[in-house]
């Protein structure tokens, strides 16, 4: 090793705190004091001192040694490719047909760049005083079927493979090659070619990518391909490590680095929300122009029938509950197609929350046979319970009680596990994310750090305790009637809560009481507010279990409720149910 | 059926039943609470990633509390990505929470030992520099803790020499913390000597070479905690060893004063002998023949100690010294030249004088003659109560 001070590089060693340093072979800078050998390499260093002047010549330089320093050039949205490639390619080991990816995802993400000018167009957004050497409008015509080749190759990353070769290919999506100076003169900068004026845009009428909303183009294209999952599967999938989404960009190829404002775009600290995913999913579906999806018909999984049974049998109530959710949805017209198609053109584009819609479904169900004001569902509980007393050999009447012991013990526990996971998560990956070239020693030192103290502790834990990931279930919870410790009430009778009248049957309880008295008429987002003290316990504990399956917060469920409510009830009906009377909401 | 909706209800408190008045008579927004909470932080919602560290945080902190070390450990391994939070406010503060919590679980658990601590203190010494002064002080007393004081004094020496970081004045007070506790090790390694050298006998090729070590360790000792007390705070556990040292080396050093206070205060008997012997060490130097605290002080805790039944330390203590002690203070000259320098020295060496050597000795006769104005009602006291506790007495013999 060279043992020449180098004198210009005055910060202190990461490792000693030194001001002491030499020269290797290769450049780099080294503690002399600890033999600390850092990533700074002279050059670099050099360039600094030369202010502003030189920056062109740290590119020319940078680009004749082929430093790997900073790797390839890379865009923004090539990077949120790669990410909807892994998000795609995981969803195909779920068990989504291949044509997700191949053609429908693809597609709309295409689309996506054409609308916002960014490939495919005569003036992507890129230019900078130079001429874009490409592309004509190959998709002004929204017809899906014909297809070029365009993007080479359907495996990720399709753009950047082109990038360390030549331009060949016009038609490849890179506009052309930026020079960076045009970069480099703000302070802050990026790994990526475009980080900072990326970040920095502000189109009109243009929706900018962002990492939650690749997860709006999984869920448009899971829709359009009408596949067995629903969104809060889809986000749920995500918090379970299942999709890629928190450090997508670590998957990224090795050259292409991410510093600096990249870390605001690619660095999510947060999982999705639902609410924030379900709006994202219509304004893209807005933005790309998108034509009628193809229908939810009655024998889709989206479909509220389908979807009710899932969820009865999730929360283990009886099925013969499945008839009443029926009714509701042809009482309500929430089974019709039009209701539960996506239509992003069409002005009422707001359904698409085919969960929420189901589980709101049951708990009104629920509130029908059983009230849930705290008192009814009790009593009814008794008279069942003496009933099965006498009747042990017939089919057992539903027991609201039996159920709420049993639920809500599966259900405490299973929070209680989820919040010990949520605490335990890793949010930083593997490949730290730094500010700038200076910062990186000092990123990548902290890694090792996290990571030695990690490792010391993990032999204080045992082993066997840090189980596996869990496998991706469509189920979190799961009954069985052979399990003898867990009552399962699928096949319970709901007799105890019905009676006959002439040819329909009608539930014991006569009375109703509406979650929303009425709805705010503003232009707010939310219809409706809920307040948990003005609501009976039951109702709170039905909410809370549902929310919980869901992710979602229990003001969506309570005002997806009301809204069903508000369906149900301003039509007449007769088959099922007694006229009922509507009660004020209650209040303590 | 009422138990299960009890079941549900659960107890209602006071804040229970005020808010759902509130919120009966007025609007409420939940929703706008998250908001309103955010506006603290420039109106960004807050991130998952503060959220759950801030739930494992408190996961470690039950588990510890519980004492279930090995849960402890598994969230204090996620907890571990904080140093890596991009809040540069909680990256910050982040190594002080995980050394806290980490030295406390790498204590308690079973599977931890000191080598697997030592490597934590060191690991966690150096992630920036504003840590490495206090958890090298506390790696020290966690040393000490286990009986290590060799590695505990290397660790603070080292320590000692850190120079670097910021010059607050935190830093100023760790690091005379620092000093102190190795001047404290360093006097328990003193001490260790004197014993092993009083274990020795004279004769003994050894003796001297011992008696120099702690000698020479003595000196440096005394050095080191010297200059730290002229700094100001509470010391006294310090000061302590010092002056005891002190009292080896140099009995007569005006500190000596000082101790002769602490120990009389002290509840230990031992402690009121040992104030004994430290006056009389402090008067057996020329130095110190004219200080009249010192004479006062030996004046009344002679009282003290013969009214206290306590003869056989007053003779242990006298038997050494009455064969020249006598001349030496209490001659005919010094009775004069006292008297006519400061009457208030010479009438407490009086009654130092009459105490052990009887009313009928040279000094004490020769102040009693003198006129006394002033001092009369003294004097008389002091007559009486010579009278009563001299040594010399036959009265007290018993």
């Amino acid at each position: 090793m060279d043992l020449e001070e180098a004198e210009e590089f005055k910060e202190r060693c990461s490792q000693c705190a030194a001001v002491s340093w030499g020269l290797t072979d290769e450049g780099k800078y080294y503690c002399t004091s600890c033999h600390n050998v850092t990533e700074r390499s002279q050059e670099v260093i050099n360039t600094d001192l030369i202010p502003n002047a030189q920056i062109k010549a740290l590119n020319r330089g940078l680009k004749k040694k082929n430093n790997s320093e900073k790797g390839w050039d890379w865009y923004v949205c090539e990077g949120f490719q790669n990410i909807l490639c892994q998000q795609a390619e995981a969803l195909k080991n779920l068990g989504i047909g291949p044509e997700l990816k191949n053609d429908v995802l693809h597609n709309f993400w295409k689309r996506y760049l054409q609308k916002s000018k960014q490939a495919y167009c005569k003036d992507p957004v890129y230019t900078t005083g130079r001429k874009p050497t490409v592309l004509e409008d190959n998709l002004s015509h929204s017809d899906w079927a014909s297809e070029p080749e365009l993007l080479s190759d359907v495996s990720c990353p399709p753009f950047l493979e082109s990038g360390a070769e030549s331009q060949s290919d016009i038609h490849t999506r890179k506009p052309f090659p930026i020079s960076r100076a045009s970069q480099s003169e703000t302070s802050v900068c990026s790994g990526s070619l475009d980080g900072v004026e990326y970040s920095q845009r502000k189109e009109k009428g243009i929706v900018k990518m962002t990492v939650p909303q690749t997860l709006a183009f999984c869920y448009l294209s899971l829709l359009w391909q009408r596949e067995a999952i629903t969104l809060s599967d889809l986000l749920r999938f995500v918090e379970e490590d299942h999709i890629p989404y928190i450090n997508a960009f670590q998957h990224f190829p090795e050259q292409m680095k991410l510093y600096g404002r990249d870390r605001g775009i690619f660095g999510i600290e947060s999982w999705p929300d639902y609410e924030d995913i379900y709006k994202k999913t219509i304004e893209v579906g807005t933005f790309l122009d998108l034509p009628r999806f193809p229908d939810i018909t009655e024998d889709c999984y989206l479909h509220p029938n389908i979807l009710c049974m899932k969820y009865l049998m999730e929360v283990n109530l009886p099925d013969e509950m499945h008839n009443l959710t029926c009714h509701v949805v042809k009482m309500t017209g929430m089974g019709e197609v039009d209701f539960l198609t996506f239509d992003p053109i069409a002005k009422m584009a707001k359904t698409v929350k085919y969960d929420v819609q189901a589980v709101a479904i049951i708990v009104v169900v629920l509130k029908l046979l059983f009230l849930l004001d705290d008192n009814l569902e009790w009593s009814l509980s008794n008279l069942a319970e003496k009933h099965n007393e006498k009747n042990k050999k017939d089919k057992p009447w539903f027991d609201f009680r039996k159920w709420y012991q049993i639920m809500k013990k599966a259900f405490d526990e299973k929070k209680q596990k989820w919040e010990e996971a949520r605490a335990k998560y890793l949010w930083k990956s593997e490949k730290p994310l730094y500010y700038s070239f200076v910062d990186k020693p000092v990123a990548y030192k902290k890694r090792e750090m996290v990571v030695n103290l990690q490792k010391q502790f993990s032999t204080l834990v045992d082993s066997t305790a840090t189980a596996g990931k869990k496998s991706p279930s469509s189920f979190q919870f799961n009954w069985t009637e052979e399990d003898t410790d867990r009552t399962c009430f699928h096949g319970h009778s709901l007799q105890g809560v019905l009676k006959e009248k002439g040819q329909s049957l009608l539930t014991k309880n006569s009375l109703y009481w509406l979650s929303t008295q009425k709805f705010c008429r503003c232009y707010c987002t939310h219809v409706t507010t809920y307040e948990e003290s003005n609501f009976s316990l039951s109702y709170q504990f039905i909410l809370n279990l549902f929310s919980f399956l869901l992710r979602i917060k229990t003001s969506l469920l309570h005002e997806e409720v009301s809204l069903v409510e508000k369906k149900l009830f301003e039509k007449k009906y007769s088959v099922t149910k007694k006229k009922s009377r509507s009660k004020k909401a209650r209040r303590h | 059926m009422s138990d299960f909706s009890e079941e549900l209800k659960g107890p209602v408190t006071d804040d229970e039943v005020e808010t759902s008045v509130l919120t009966g008579a007025g609007m409420h927004f939940p929703w706008l609470q998250t908001y309103v909470e955010t506006v603290a932080i420039g109106g960004k919602r807050k991130k998952d990633f503060a959220q759950t560290t801030s739930a494992c945080l408190s996961f470690v902190q039950e588990a510890l509390l519980k004492h279930q070390w090995q849960q402890a450990a598994e969230y204090m391994y996620s907890y571990f990505q904080t140093l890596e939070d991009s809040d540069s406010y909680k990256r910050q503060a982040a190594p002080e929470i995980i050394w806290k919590l980490g030295s406390e679980i790498l204590f308690y658990h079973p599977k931890s030992n000191v080598e697997t601590f030592n490597t934590f203190a060191d690991r966690m010494k150096n992630i920036g520099v504003m840590n490495y002064l206090k958890i090298s002080l506390q790696h020290a007393l966690y040393l000490l803790h286990h009986g290590m004081l060799e590695d505990a004094k290397r660790n603070l020496s080292e320590a000692e020499t850190w120079r670097h970081g910021e010059n607050t004045s935190s830093r100023g007070i760790l690091i005379n913390l620092i000093q102190a506790y190795k001047g404290l090790l360093q006097y328990y390694t003193w001490s260790k000597k004197k014993m092993e050298l009083s274990k020795l006998d004279k004769d003994d090729y050894a003796y001297n070479a011992v008696a120099q070590d702690v000698f020479n360790h003595s000196w440096k000792t005394s050095a080191n905690i010297s200059a730290l007390i002229k700094i100001p705070g509470v010391w006294d556990p310090f000061v302590k060893s010092y002056v005891e040292i002190l009292y080896q080396i140099v009995p007569s050093h005006k500190l000596m004063l000082e101790f002769h206070t602490l120990l009389r205060k002290s509840e230990k008997e031992e402690h009121h002998k040992l104030g004994l012997e430290v006056l009389f060490g402090v008067l057996d130097f020329a130095g110190c023949t004219k200080n009249i605290t010192a004479w006062k002080y030996l004046a009344k805790y002679l009282k003290k100690t013969l009214m206290g039944n306590h003869l056989a330390w007053v003779q242990d203590e006298w038997n050494s010294r009455k064969n020249w002690w006598p001349s030496f203070h209490f001659s005919y000259f010094w009775a004069k030249s006292d008297w006519k320098e400061d009457t208030a020295l010479a009438c407490e060496k009086a009654f130092v004088a009459g105490l052990l050597l009887g009313k009928g000795c040279r000094y004490f006769r020769y102040i009693l003659k003198q006129d006394h104005q002033i001092l009369g009602k003294k004097i008389k006291r002091m007559k009486r109560s010579v009278k009563k506790y001299s040594i010399v007495n036959p009265r007290l013999s018993y």
